[in-house]
């Protein structure tokens, strides 16, 4: 039987939006992937501890608040002590190109702009899915 | 084929590991093989975690009536492994899976384990595999397990009336505990939650339901109703004092025992009949009924002598399997 990939969803952050990680969700859920979606105003420790207990292979972030050059990091940390080293790290939300490129140079997979096609987000998802098992 | 569970991942499980206790939860879902391998292994080392079913119509409030429990459980020093199951969608094959979120206070509290569970269709055998997923959280040493699962549809059902305690949530809403009995879930009643309280017409539905449950012949255990406001804690110390008072009585005259028991038999036929399934079904089997159909037209056999010829090729093979 083919495996399931399990993407768990969450927002960092103090804003109380969370009709964009919800959008996201949605879209994951409709490409075939099971979604866990944790809700608002994570931290990264809830991150990391939802993505090890519930064993997943993608994390995505979304996130608004500006926060990002210090939250992202530190979710890689967790991340690194979980020895989760085979997991996907994805982010969204409003981060300026210069430091979406240097998030990407530290780590994560990918930081996907605002306005981003949610199909774009499944394809990378199921590419690097398929990558990964070869 | 998926690799096996290594020794090297059980021992680290053994050792208290809450990767590797995820890890096994996975290999459990994904793969019958695997799941054998795991609990082959693992089930000498079964506890008596006890096991609590939730379930109820879509919104009624389970899960955070999960977290607020979960909160209580622990405050009286116990752990707790839960596992909340929701549906698959048929058309793409993914799943939406939400009740995280209303568990936010007890996400980072190490005590407690939560695993969200896709139902992944009905031939997947969605209890037997919640309940390996159970097992295997009991071994790591739960001394709590919750199922949340909505209560549409019998597999939902299965899971959640393998539990010890059965609590099933209704709201206020008209009308809710008409359908309630329609889908089968006052049958499985230890404990009626009546969630929302804060809302109107609560009053009424505790009410409504009472009679209904009057109506009933007296039992040895008669399920009583408790009303709450999950997000705000109310009245969940009233619905923990219930869960031991059953408890209680499922201990006295080795009525859990004989509940385990049965629980256990109703899971061996289970794995049987999946078993025997497989074993049967093999590509003789396949070619042998394509065959038929093919026929079927010119030589009008019935379906009984269809399934005569395929028990006898299929006896036929256990005899030369024995033979070898
Ligand atoms: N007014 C009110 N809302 C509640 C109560 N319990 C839960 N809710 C809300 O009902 C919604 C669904 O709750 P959830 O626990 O996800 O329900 P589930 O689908 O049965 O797991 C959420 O918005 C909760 O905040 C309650 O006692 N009163
Ligand atoms: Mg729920």
């Amino acid at each position: 039987m083919q495996r399931k990939i399990r993407v768990l969803v969450g927002k960092v952050g103090l804003d109380g939006h969370d009709r964009g990680a919800k959008v996201i969700a949605s879209a994951l859920r409709d490409g075939g992937f099971e979604v866990i979606y944790s809700g608002l105003h994570q931290t990264p420790e809830m991150i990391a501890e939802a993505a090890l207990q519930e064993d997943v292979d993608v994390i995505g972030i979304s996130l608004l608040s500006g926060a990002h050059m210090t939250l992202f990091p530190r979710i890689m940390e967790l991340m690194k002590k979980n020895q989760m080293d085979d997991v996907l790290l994805l982010g969204g939300g409003t981060i300026p190109p210069e430091e979406a490129k240097q998030l990407e140079g530290m780590g994560v997979g990918k930081i996907f702009g605002p306005g981003t096609d949610t199909r774009d987000i499944v394809e990378f998802i199921r590419h690097w899915a398929a990558t990964r098992v070869a | 084929m998926s690799k096996m569970v290594s020794t090297e991942l059980l021992n680290e499980f053994l050792s208290g590991s809450r990767r590797a206790l995820a890890k096994l939860i996975s290999a459990v879902e994904n793969d019958g093989t695997q799941a054998r391998a795991v609990l082959d292994e693992l089930y000498g080392k079964i506890g008596q975690a006890y096991r609590l079913g939730i379930t109820g119509p879509p919104g009624a409030g389970k899960s955070t009536l999960v977290d607020q429990l979960a909160k209580t459980i622990r405050a009286s020093g116990k752990t707790v492994g839960i596992i909340a199951v929701d549906p698959t969608s048929p058309f793409t094959g993914g799943a939406l899976l939400g009740d995280r979120v209303r568990m936010h206070d007890i996400a980072t509290d190490p005590g407690v384990f939560i695993r969200s569970m896709a139902t992944r269709g009905s031939l997947g055998g969605l209890s037997q595999k919640a309940q390996d997923a159970a097992d295997v959280l009991d071994v790591f040493g739960k001394d709590f397990i919750i199922f949340e699962t909505v209560g549409v549809g019998q597999s939902e059902l299965d899971i959640v009336e393998a539990a010890d305690t059965v609590i099933v949530v209704l709201v206020p809403e008209s009308g809710d505990s008409v359908q309630a009995m329609k889908a089968g879930l006052m049958e499985i009643a230890d404990i009626f939650v009546l969630n929302k309280a804060d809302r109107d017409g609560a009053s009424r539905a505790v009410q409504e339901l009472e009679a209904i449950l009057h109506l009933r012949p007296a039992a040895p255990w008669n399920p009583p109703v408790v009303s709450t406001v999950a997000p705000a804690g109310k009245g969940l110390d009233a619905v923990w004092k219930k869960i031991q008072q059953h408890r209680e009585f499922l201990l006295q005259d080795g009525r859990l025992a004989a509940k385990r028991k049965q629980r256990l038999e109703k899971k061996i036929h289970e794995l049987v009949s999946r078993r025997l399934k497989q074993e049967f079904w093999d590509e003789e089997a396949q070619q042998l009924l394509d065959a038929s159909l093919e026929n079927f037209q010119n030589q009008k056999l019935s379906p009984y002598r269809i399934v005569e010829e395929l028990m006898n090729k299929f006896m036929a093979s256990l005899q030369r399997k024995m033979e070898n």
